[in-house]
Protein backbone atom coordinates (compact mmCIF):
# COMPACT_ATOMS: atom_id res chain seq x y z
CA UNK A 1 0.00 0.00 0.00
CA UNK A 2 1.10 3.64 -0.60
CA UNK A 3 1.80 5.44 2.30
CA UNK A 4 1.06 8.77 2.96
CA UNK A 5 3.61 9.59 5.09
CA UNK A 6 6.26 8.18 3.48
CA UNK A 7 5.58 9.99 0.51
CA UNK A 8 4.88 13.14 2.60
CA UNK A 9 8.71 13.00 4.01
CA UNK A 10 9.50 12.24 0.23
CA UNK A 11 8.78 15.97 -0.70
CA UNK A 12 12.15 17.22 -0.82
CA UNK A 13 13.51 14.88 -2.89
CA UNK A 14 11.20 14.95 -5.65
CA UNK A 15 9.84 19.00 -5.55
CA UNK A 16 10.83 18.58 -9.71
CA UNK A 17 7.72 17.57 -10.47
CA UNK A 18 8.94 14.55 -12.34
CA UNK A 19 6.79 11.31 -11.71
CA UNK A 20 9.93 9.35 -13.18
CA UNK A 21 11.95 10.78 -10.64
CA UNK A 22 9.24 10.30 -7.97
CA UNK A 23 9.26 6.28 -8.48
CA UNK A 24 13.05 6.32 -8.74
CA UNK A 25 13.48 7.38 -5.11
CA UNK A 26 10.25 5.62 -3.28
CA UNK A 27 9.70 2.28 -5.98
CA UNK A 28 12.87 2.08 -7.75
CA UNK A 29 11.70 -1.75 -8.45
CA UNK A 30 8.51 -0.20 -10.55
CA UNK A 31 11.60 1.80 -13.23
CA UNK A 32 12.12 -0.16 -16.43
CA UNK A 33 16.38 0.25 -16.47
CA UNK A 34 16.27 -1.25 -12.33
CA UNK A 35 14.23 -4.40 -13.48
CA UNK A 36 15.48 -5.29 -16.24
CA UNK A 37 19.00 -3.58 -16.61
CA UNK A 38 20.62 -5.06 -13.43
CA UNK A 39 19.85 -2.24 -11.13
CA UNK A 40 22.18 0.37 -13.55
CA UNK A 41 25.25 -2.13 -13.53
CA UNK A 42 24.51 -3.52 -17.28
CA UNK A 43 26.99 -6.15 -18.42
CA UNK A 44 27.45 -7.12 -21.74
CA UNK A 45 27.73 -11.06 -21.29
CA UNK A 46 25.05 -13.11 -21.94
CA UNK A 47 24.46 -16.43 -21.49
CA UNK A 48 22.77 -18.28 -23.99
CA UNK A 49 19.22 -18.55 -22.33
CA UNK A 50 18.68 -15.00 -22.33
CA UNK A 51 19.85 -14.68 -25.64
CA UNK A 52 17.04 -17.06 -27.09
CA UNK A 53 14.70 -15.09 -24.77
CA UNK A 54 15.46 -11.82 -26.45
CA UNK A 55 15.30 -13.29 -29.75
CA UNK A 56 11.29 -13.96 -29.33
CA UNK A 57 10.37 -10.70 -27.88
CA UNK A 58 8.20 -8.39 -30.03
CA UNK A 59 9.61 -5.78 -32.35
CA UNK A 60 9.66 -4.89 -35.78
CA UNK A 61 7.31 -1.73 -36.47
CA UNK A 62 7.20 0.89 -38.74
CA UNK A 63 6.14 4.15 -37.35
CA UNK A 64 6.06 7.87 -38.92
CA UNK A 65 5.06 11.23 -38.64
CA UNK A 66 4.72 13.57 -41.09
CA UNK A 67 4.02 17.93 -40.85
CA UNK A 68 1.72 19.23 -42.75
CA UNK A 69 -0.28 22.66 -42.51
CA UNK A 70 -1.93 22.71 -39.42
CA UNK A 71 -0.44 19.99 -37.90
CA UNK A 72 1.42 16.89 -37.87
CA UNK A 73 0.28 13.22 -38.47
CA UNK A 74 1.32 10.21 -37.19
CA UNK A 75 0.92 6.88 -37.87
CA UNK A 76 1.90 3.20 -36.89
CA UNK A 77 1.31 -0.06 -38.33
CA UNK A 78 -0.36 -3.17 -36.07
CA UNK A 79 1.72 -6.03 -36.21
CA UNK A 80 4.06 -7.06 -33.48
CA UNK A 81 6.54 -10.46 -34.26
CA UNK A 82 8.28 -12.87 -32.42
CA UNK A 83 11.43 -14.00 -34.16
CA UNK A 84 9.44 -14.92 -37.36
CA UNK A 85 6.14 -15.81 -36.15
CA UNK A 86 2.85 -13.08 -36.45
CA UNK A 87 2.57 -12.23 -32.48
CA UNK A 88 0.14 -10.01 -31.95
CA UNK A 89 -2.05 -8.22 -35.20
CA UNK A 90 -4.00 -5.49 -33.37
CA UNK A 91 -0.66 -4.06 -31.57
CA UNK A 92 -1.42 0.28 -30.87
CA UNK A 93 2.29 1.75 -30.97
CA UNK A 94 0.72 5.55 -31.33
CA UNK A 95 -0.59 6.74 -28.38
CA UNK A 96 -1.72 10.54 -27.57
CA UNK A 97 -0.29 11.69 -24.58
CA UNK A 98 -1.83 14.57 -23.78
CA UNK A 99 -3.81 17.19 -25.03
CA UNK A 100 -1.17 18.48 -27.79
CA UNK A 101 1.26 15.08 -28.30
CA UNK A 102 1.77 11.54 -29.24
CA UNK A 103 4.14 9.07 -29.30
CA UNK A 104 5.19 6.07 -31.55
CA UNK A 105 7.43 4.12 -30.66
CA UNK A 106 9.46 1.25 -32.49
CA UNK A 107 11.71 -1.56 -30.09
CA UNK A 108 10.91 -3.91 -27.81
CA UNK A 109 7.17 -4.49 -27.44
CA UNK A 110 7.04 -4.63 -23.63
CA UNK A 111 9.52 -1.58 -22.45
CA UNK A 112 7.94 0.15 -25.36
CA UNK A 113 4.36 0.22 -24.51
CA UNK A 114 5.60 0.81 -20.72
CA UNK A 115 7.60 3.64 -21.48
CA UNK A 116 4.68 5.44 -23.40
CA UNK A 117 2.61 4.55 -20.32
CA UNK A 118 5.10 6.59 -18.33
CA UNK A 119 5.68 9.36 -20.60
CA UNK A 120 1.95 9.86 -20.24
CA UNK A 121 1.92 9.74 -16.72
CA UNK A 122 4.96 12.00 -16.69
CA UNK A 123 3.20 14.72 -18.90
CA UNK A 124 0.05 14.65 -16.70
CA UNK A 125 1.74 14.22 -13.31
CA UNK A 126 3.70 17.06 -14.02
CA UNK A 127 1.00 19.42 -15.54
CA UNK A 128 -1.28 18.85 -12.22
CA UNK A 129 1.39 19.33 -9.52
CA UNK A 130 2.48 22.63 -11.52
CA UNK A 131 -0.83 23.91 -13.03
CA UNK A 132 0.35 24.61 -16.21
CA UNK A 133 1.33 21.75 -18.74
CA UNK A 134 5.83 21.38 -19.86
CA UNK A 135 6.44 23.15 -23.37
CA UNK A 136 6.54 21.33 -26.30
CA UNK A 137 10.47 21.33 -26.13
CA UNK A 138 10.39 20.43 -22.15
CA UNK A 139 8.45 17.41 -23.01
CA UNK A 140 10.74 16.24 -26.03
CA UNK A 141 13.45 16.99 -24.07
CA UNK A 142 12.17 14.88 -20.62
CA UNK A 143 11.45 12.32 -23.47
CA UNK A 144 15.14 12.05 -23.87
CA UNK A 145 15.99 11.59 -20.50
CA UNK A 146 13.40 8.76 -20.16
CA UNK A 147 15.14 7.16 -23.11
CA UNK A 148 18.72 7.62 -21.79
CA UNK A 149 17.84 5.72 -18.89
CA UNK A 150 16.94 2.82 -20.26
CA UNK A 151 19.87 2.61 -21.46
CA UNK A 152 21.24 -0.31 -19.45
CA UNK A 153 18.26 -2.18 -21.39
CA UNK A 154 19.49 -1.26 -24.52
CA UNK A 155 23.04 -3.30 -23.77
CA UNK A 156 20.66 -6.21 -23.15
CA UNK A 157 19.18 -6.24 -26.53
CA UNK A 158 15.82 -4.37 -25.28
CA UNK A 159 15.64 -1.60 -27.64
CA UNK A 160 13.39 1.20 -27.10
CA UNK A 161 13.06 4.21 -30.05
CA UNK A 162 10.49 6.76 -29.79
CA UNK A 163 9.25 9.04 -32.24
CA UNK A 164 7.69 12.14 -30.74
CA UNK A 165 4.93 14.97 -32.25
CA UNK A 166 3.71 17.91 -30.50
CA UNK A 167 1.95 21.12 -31.55
CA UNK A 168 4.22 23.95 -30.03
CA UNK A 169 1.14 26.46 -28.90
CA UNK A 170 4.10 28.75 -28.34
CA UNK A 171 5.32 28.67 -32.09
CA UNK A 172 1.95 27.95 -33.00
CA UNK A 173 3.29 24.83 -35.31
CA UNK A 174 3.81 21.06 -35.48
CA UNK A 175 6.93 19.54 -34.18
CA UNK A 176 8.67 16.25 -34.55
CA UNK A 177 11.37 14.59 -32.82
CA UNK A 178 13.68 11.73 -32.98
CA UNK A 179 15.82 9.82 -30.52
CA UNK A 180 18.90 7.12 -30.72
CA UNK A 181 19.53 4.69 -27.91
CA UNK A 182 21.30 6.97 -25.78
CA UNK A 183 18.77 9.62 -25.23
CA UNK A 184 19.97 12.27 -27.93
CA UNK A 185 17.00 13.70 -29.56
CA UNK A 186 17.27 15.47 -32.93
CA UNK A 187 14.42 17.66 -34.51
CA UNK A 188 12.94 17.17 -38.39
CA UNK A 189 11.52 19.76 -39.76
CA UNK A 190 9.54 17.92 -42.37
CA UNK A 191 9.01 13.93 -41.59
CA UNK A 192 10.70 11.04 -40.24
CA UNK A 193 9.69 7.23 -39.73
CA UNK A 194 11.43 4.41 -37.31
CA UNK A 195 10.95 1.19 -36.77
CA UNK A 196 11.94 -1.71 -38.85
CA UNK A 197 10.42 -0.48 -42.15
CA UNK A 198 11.35 3.32 -41.39
CA UNK A 199 14.00 3.51 -44.56
CA UNK A 200 11.37 2.39 -47.22
CA UNK A 201 8.48 4.80 -45.29
CA UNK A 202 11.50 7.80 -45.52
CA UNK A 203 12.22 7.24 -49.24
CA UNK A 204 8.38 6.94 -50.15
CA UNK A 205 7.77 9.86 -48.62
CA UNK A 206 11.08 11.88 -49.38
CA UNK A 207 9.94 11.46 -52.86
CA UNK A 208 6.70 12.69 -52.89
CA UNK A 209 6.39 15.43 -49.73
CA UNK A 210 6.03 19.17 -50.35
CA UNK A 211 5.22 21.43 -47.81
CA UNK A 212 2.16 22.68 -46.46
CA UNK A 213 -0.07 19.52 -47.51
CA UNK A 214 -3.66 19.46 -46.72
CA UNK A 215 -4.88 17.03 -44.40
CA UNK A 216 -6.36 14.00 -47.18
CA UNK A 217 -2.87 14.80 -48.53
CA UNK A 218 -0.77 14.19 -46.08
CA UNK A 219 -2.72 10.99 -44.65
CA UNK A 220 -2.83 9.40 -48.13
CA UNK A 221 1.21 10.04 -48.12
CA UNK A 222 1.41 8.74 -44.65
CA UNK A 223 -0.62 5.59 -45.77
CA UNK A 224 1.32 4.81 -49.01
CA UNK A 225 4.89 5.34 -46.84
CA UNK A 226 3.33 2.57 -44.59
CA UNK A 227 2.14 0.32 -47.47
CA UNK A 228 5.47 0.67 -49.14
CA UNK A 229 7.06 -0.21 -45.80
CA UNK A 230 4.51 -3.05 -45.33
CA UNK A 231 5.68 -4.11 -48.72
CA UNK A 232 9.29 -4.67 -47.78
CA UNK A 233 9.59 -5.44 -44.12
CA UNK A 234 8.04 -8.44 -42.49
CA UNK A 235 8.14 -6.43 -39.69
CA UNK A 236 5.75 -4.35 -40.63
CA UNK A 237 2.02 -5.24 -40.94
CA UNK A 238 -0.10 -3.34 -43.87
CA UNK A 239 -4.08 -3.07 -43.56
CA UNK A 240 -5.73 -6.41 -42.75
CA UNK A 241 -8.84 -6.02 -45.39
CA UNK A 242 -10.23 -9.68 -43.49
CA UNK A 243 -10.32 -9.34 -40.40
CA UNK A 244 -10.81 -5.07 -40.69
CA UNK A 245 -7.55 -4.01 -39.06
CA UNK A 246 -6.38 -0.51 -40.34
CA UNK A 247 -3.00 1.53 -39.54
CA UNK A 248 -3.61 4.16 -36.29
CA UNK A 249 -3.36 7.83 -37.58
CA UNK A 250 -3.24 10.20 -35.19
CA UNK A 251 -3.47 14.01 -35.93
CA UNK A 252 -2.22 16.78 -34.03
CA UNK A 253 -2.77 20.22 -34.54
CA UNK A 254 -4.02 23.11 -31.99
CA UNK A 255 -7.14 21.71 -31.58
CA UNK A 256 -5.46 19.13 -29.85
CA UNK A 257 -5.34 14.85 -31.12
CA UNK A 258 -7.98 13.31 -32.22
CA UNK A 259 -7.97 9.78 -34.07
CA UNK A 260 -9.08 9.52 -38.04
CA UNK A 261 -11.71 7.01 -38.17
CA UNK A 262 -11.19 3.71 -38.93
CA UNK A 263 -13.75 3.75 -41.94
CA UNK A 264 -11.45 7.04 -43.15
CA UNK A 265 -8.72 4.92 -42.91
CA UNK A 266 -10.07 1.96 -44.85
CA UNK A 267 -11.86 4.13 -47.58
CA UNK A 268 -8.27 5.44 -47.93
CA UNK A 269 -6.67 2.18 -48.24
CA UNK A 270 -9.11 0.93 -50.89
CA UNK A 271 -8.90 3.98 -52.46
CA UNK A 272 -4.49 3.37 -52.80
CA UNK A 273 -5.08 -0.55 -53.79
CA UNK A 274 -7.60 0.97 -56.76
CA UNK A 275 -4.88 2.96 -58.04
CA UNK A 276 -2.12 0.59 -57.58
CA UNK A 277 -4.28 -2.34 -59.41
CA UNK A 278 -4.81 0.30 -62.22
CA UNK A 279 -1.18 0.90 -62.68
CA UNK A 280 0.18 -2.76 -62.34
CA UNK A 281 -2.49 -4.41 -64.82
CA UNK B 1 17.17 19.76 38.68
CA UNK B 2 14.15 20.90 37.98
CA UNK B 3 11.01 19.11 36.65
CA UNK B 4 9.41 19.46 33.14
CA UNK B 5 5.69 21.27 33.26
CA UNK B 6 3.46 18.09 33.32
CA UNK B 7 0.30 19.22 30.82
CA UNK B 8 -2.71 16.45 31.18
CA UNK B 9 -3.03 15.09 27.35
CA UNK B 10 -6.41 16.48 27.58
CA UNK B 11 -5.53 19.87 28.08
CA UNK B 12 -2.90 18.97 25.37
CA UNK B 13 -4.73 18.38 22.80
CA UNK B 14 -7.56 20.48 23.38
CA UNK B 15 -4.96 23.50 22.87
CA UNK B 16 -3.76 21.94 19.44
CA UNK B 17 -7.45 21.93 18.13
CA UNK B 18 -7.91 25.47 19.61
CA UNK B 19 -4.82 26.70 17.22
CA UNK B 20 -6.01 24.45 14.68
CA UNK B 21 -9.33 26.00 14.43
CA UNK B 22 -8.20 29.99 15.26
CA UNK B 23 -5.69 29.47 11.57
CA UNK B 24 -8.51 28.04 9.50
CA UNK B 25 -10.92 30.36 11.07
CA UNK B 26 -8.95 32.94 9.04
CA UNK B 27 -9.00 31.78 5.86
CA UNK B 28 -12.29 32.19 3.06
CA UNK B 29 -14.74 29.28 2.30
CA UNK B 30 -14.45 27.29 -0.33
CA UNK B 31 -17.95 25.12 -1.13
CA UNK B 32 -18.95 21.97 -3.37
CA UNK B 33 -22.52 21.15 -4.31
CA UNK B 34 -23.54 18.51 -6.38
CA UNK B 35 -25.02 19.86 -9.91
CA UNK B 36 -26.83 17.46 -12.50
CA UNK B 37 -23.23 16.30 -14.47
CA UNK B 38 -21.04 16.48 -11.86
CA UNK B 39 -19.19 18.26 -8.74
CA UNK B 40 -19.47 22.27 -8.92
CA UNK B 41 -16.63 23.73 -6.77
CA UNK B 42 -16.31 27.24 -5.90
CA UNK B 43 -13.66 29.17 -3.63
CA UNK B 44 -13.64 32.39 -2.36
CA UNK B 45 -10.19 33.42 -4.27
CA UNK B 46 -8.55 36.57 -5.31
CA UNK B 47 -5.92 35.08 -6.43
CA UNK B 48 -5.88 33.64 -10.40
CA UNK B 49 -2.41 32.01 -10.43
CA UNK B 50 -2.66 30.25 -6.41
CA UNK B 51 -4.97 28.07 -6.58
CA UNK B 52 -7.55 25.99 -4.17
CA UNK B 53 -8.72 23.97 -6.06
CA UNK B 54 -6.68 21.48 -7.84
CA UNK B 55 -7.38 17.89 -9.90
CA UNK B 56 -6.26 14.83 -8.26
CA UNK B 57 -6.90 12.30 -10.76
CA UNK B 58 -9.75 11.89 -13.80
CA UNK B 59 -12.53 12.05 -11.78
CA UNK B 60 -10.67 12.93 -8.53
CA UNK B 61 -10.67 16.65 -7.21
CA UNK B 62 -8.83 18.46 -4.15
CA UNK B 63 -9.69 21.45 -2.50
CA UNK B 64 -7.85 22.73 0.92
CA UNK B 65 -8.55 25.45 3.52
CA UNK B 66 -6.44 26.65 5.87
CA UNK B 67 -2.59 27.48 5.30
CA UNK B 68 -1.75 27.33 1.69
CA UNK B 69 1.80 25.52 2.15
CA UNK B 70 0.11 22.61 4.14
CA UNK B 71 -2.52 22.25 1.87
CA UNK B 72 -0.46 22.71 -1.09
CA UNK B 73 2.08 19.59 0.20
CA UNK B 74 -0.98 17.79 1.43
CA UNK B 75 -1.87 18.32 -2.75
CA UNK B 76 0.92 17.17 -4.01
CA UNK B 77 1.51 14.02 -2.12
CA UNK B 78 -2.54 13.05 -2.99
CA UNK B 79 -1.48 13.53 -6.83
CA UNK B 80 1.33 11.57 -6.24
CA UNK B 81 -0.52 9.10 -4.07
CA UNK B 82 -2.97 8.77 -7.13
CA UNK B 83 -0.28 8.35 -9.89
CA UNK B 84 1.57 5.86 -8.54
CA UNK B 85 -1.31 3.84 -7.53
CA UNK B 86 -2.90 4.35 -11.05
CA UNK B 87 0.52 3.34 -12.61
CA UNK B 88 0.96 0.28 -10.14
CA UNK B 89 -2.77 -1.15 -10.39
CA UNK B 90 -5.22 0.65 -12.95
CA UNK B 91 -6.70 3.76 -13.35
CA UNK B 92 -10.31 2.94 -12.18
CA UNK B 93 -8.25 1.46 -8.48
CA UNK B 94 -7.86 5.26 -7.99
CA UNK B 95 -10.47 5.93 -5.71
CA UNK B 96 -11.48 8.96 -3.09
CA UNK B 97 -12.12 6.77 -0.57
CA UNK B 98 -8.24 5.35 -0.30
CA UNK B 99 -7.14 8.79 -0.48
CA UNK B 100 -9.33 10.34 1.86
CA UNK B 101 -8.25 7.56 3.98
CA UNK B 102 -4.25 8.78 3.34
CA UNK B 103 -5.25 12.31 4.18
CA UNK B 104 -7.26 10.79 7.38
CA UNK B 105 -4.19 9.05 8.48
CA UNK B 106 -1.52 11.77 7.58
CA UNK B 107 -3.11 14.75 9.38
CA UNK B 108 -3.73 11.90 12.48
CA UNK B 109 -0.50 11.61 12.76
CA UNK B 110 0.78 14.77 12.58
CA UNK B 111 -2.38 16.02 15.28
CA UNK B 112 -1.05 13.77 17.76
CA UNK B 113 3.03 13.38 17.41
CA UNK B 114 3.98 16.78 16.17
CA UNK B 115 4.35 19.72 18.62
CA UNK B 116 2.55 22.41 15.14
CA UNK B 117 -0.83 20.37 14.01
CA UNK B 118 -1.46 21.16 10.77
CA UNK B 119 -3.99 24.54 9.82
CA UNK B 120 -6.07 22.67 6.99
CA UNK B 121 -9.16 21.28 6.17
CA UNK B 122 -9.31 19.23 3.08
CA UNK B 123 -12.24 18.58 0.24
CA UNK B 124 -11.91 15.53 -1.73
CA UNK B 125 -14.70 14.61 -4.52
CA UNK B 126 -14.90 12.03 -6.94
CA UNK B 127 -17.78 11.46 -9.47
CA UNK B 128 -18.60 8.02 -11.43
CA UNK B 129 -20.45 7.33 -14.67
CA UNK B 130 -23.74 7.78 -12.94
CA UNK B 131 -25.10 10.49 -10.28
CA UNK B 132 -25.70 8.48 -7.54
CA UNK B 133 -21.92 7.21 -7.17
CA UNK B 134 -21.06 10.92 -6.71
CA UNK B 135 -18.62 10.97 -3.07
CA UNK B 136 -17.60 13.70 -1.27
CA UNK B 137 -15.57 13.93 1.69
CA UNK B 138 -14.24 16.37 4.71
CA UNK B 139 -10.94 15.78 6.36
CA UNK B 140 -10.74 17.94 9.04
CA UNK B 141 -7.46 18.93 10.94
CA UNK B 142 -7.10 15.54 13.14
CA UNK B 143 -7.92 13.75 10.73
CA UNK B 144 -11.90 13.21 11.42
CA UNK B 145 -12.96 12.14 8.11
CA UNK B 146 -16.93 12.83 7.45
CA UNK B 147 -18.79 11.64 4.08
CA UNK B 148 -21.06 13.78 2.79
CA UNK B 149 -24.03 13.96 0.80
CA UNK B 150 -25.29 16.84 -1.72
CA UNK B 151 -23.22 20.13 -1.00
CA UNK B 152 -20.37 20.25 1.65
CA UNK B 153 -18.13 23.34 3.08
CA UNK B 154 -14.99 23.59 4.17
CA UNK B 155 -12.95 27.15 5.61
CA UNK B 156 -13.46 30.02 7.96
CA UNK B 157 -17.50 30.35 8.66
CA UNK B 158 -18.44 26.77 6.32
CA UNK B 159 -21.23 26.55 9.05
CA UNK B 160 -22.83 29.44 7.92
CA UNK B 161 -22.19 28.54 4.42
CA UNK B 162 -23.42 25.25 4.84
CA UNK B 163 -27.10 26.69 6.42
CA UNK B 164 -27.41 29.20 3.70
CA UNK B 165 -27.00 26.16 1.19
CA UNK B 166 -29.54 24.54 3.05
CA UNK B 167 -32.14 27.30 3.04
CA UNK B 168 -31.66 27.13 -0.62
CA UNK B 169 -33.78 23.88 -1.26
CA UNK B 170 -32.17 20.45 -1.42
CA UNK B 171 -35.05 18.77 -3.07
CA UNK B 172 -33.61 18.51 -6.02
CA UNK B 173 -29.99 18.00 -7.95
CA UNK B 174 -29.75 21.66 -9.52
CA UNK B 175 -28.68 22.55 -12.92
CA UNK B 176 -24.87 24.34 -13.34
CA UNK B 177 -26.64 27.99 -13.01
CA UNK B 178 -28.55 27.00 -10.10
CA UNK B 179 -25.73 25.39 -8.36
CA UNK B 180 -23.34 28.63 -8.91
CA UNK B 181 -26.23 31.07 -8.03
CA UNK B 182 -26.40 29.06 -4.91
CA UNK B 183 -23.02 28.67 -4.03
CA UNK B 184 -22.39 32.63 -4.69
CA UNK B 185 -25.60 33.38 -2.72
CA UNK B 186 -24.13 31.50 0.27
CA UNK B 187 -20.43 32.66 0.04
CA UNK B 188 -22.23 36.01 0.19
CA UNK B 189 -24.10 35.63 3.36
CA UNK B 190 -21.32 34.30 5.19
CA UNK B 191 -18.89 36.74 4.10
CA UNK B 192 -21.55 39.56 4.51
CA UNK B 193 -20.11 41.48 1.18
CA UNK B 194 -21.27 40.94 -2.65
CA UNK B 195 -18.70 38.42 -4.42
CA UNK B 196 -18.14 39.10 -7.91
CA UNK B 197 -16.62 36.55 -10.42
CA UNK B 198 -13.22 37.79 -10.81
CA UNK B 199 -12.76 36.95 -7.08
CA UNK B 200 -13.93 33.49 -7.42
CA UNK B 201 -12.36 30.19 -8.34
CA UNK B 202 -14.74 27.79 -10.14
CA UNK B 203 -14.03 24.56 -11.15
CA UNK B 204 -15.89 21.53 -12.33
CA UNK B 205 -16.06 17.38 -12.53
CA UNK B 206 -17.80 17.23 -15.43
CA UNK B 207 -19.19 13.76 -15.86
CA UNK B 208 -19.94 14.34 -19.72
CA UNK B 209 -16.21 15.03 -20.43
CA UNK B 210 -14.30 11.95 -22.05
CA UNK B 211 -11.18 11.66 -20.15
CA UNK B 212 -10.15 13.88 -17.42
CA UNK B 213 -13.52 15.14 -15.47
CA UNK B 214 -11.58 18.72 -13.92
CA UNK B 215 -12.07 21.60 -15.66
CA UNK B 216 -11.61 24.82 -14.90
CA UNK B 217 -14.41 27.98 -15.04
CA UNK B 218 -12.71 31.48 -15.52
CA UNK B 219 -14.35 34.39 -14.72
CA UNK B 220 -15.60 35.46 -18.38
CA UNK B 221 -17.34 31.82 -19.03
CA UNK B 222 -18.69 32.18 -15.67
CA UNK B 223 -20.71 35.18 -16.61
CA UNK B 224 -22.24 33.94 -19.30
CA UNK B 225 -23.51 31.04 -17.92
CA UNK B 226 -25.19 33.42 -15.37
CA UNK B 227 -26.71 35.49 -17.88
Amino acid sequence: MVNMKSILSQMPVSQCSSFFDFIHHTRPELTPAVRWGNGGHASVSMDEMQRNVLSQLSHGTTVLAVKYEKGVVIVGDRRAIEGYQVASRRMEKVFKTDNHSAIAIAGAAGPCLEMAKLFGIELEHYEKLDGVPLSCEGKANRLGQMVKANLPMVIQGLVVIPLFVGFDVKQQQGRIFKYDVTGGKYEETEYHAVGSGGKDARVTIKERFRKNLSQPEVISLALQALLSAAEEDVGTGGPDLFRGIYPTIKIVDAQGVRDVEDADVASQCDQLARTRSERES
Amino acid sequence: MTLPFYVSPEQLMQDKAEYAKKGIAKGRSIVAIEYRDGVLFVADNPSNSLFKISEIYDNIAFSGAGRYSEFESLRKAGIQHADLKGFMYSREDVTARSLANGYSQTLGTIFSQELKPFEVEILLAQIGERPDQTELYRIAFDGMIVHEKEFVAIGGRSDTVVSALRAAGTEDVPDLKTALTRCMKALETATGQHVSLPALEIALLDRTRTGRKFRRIGAEEAGTLLS
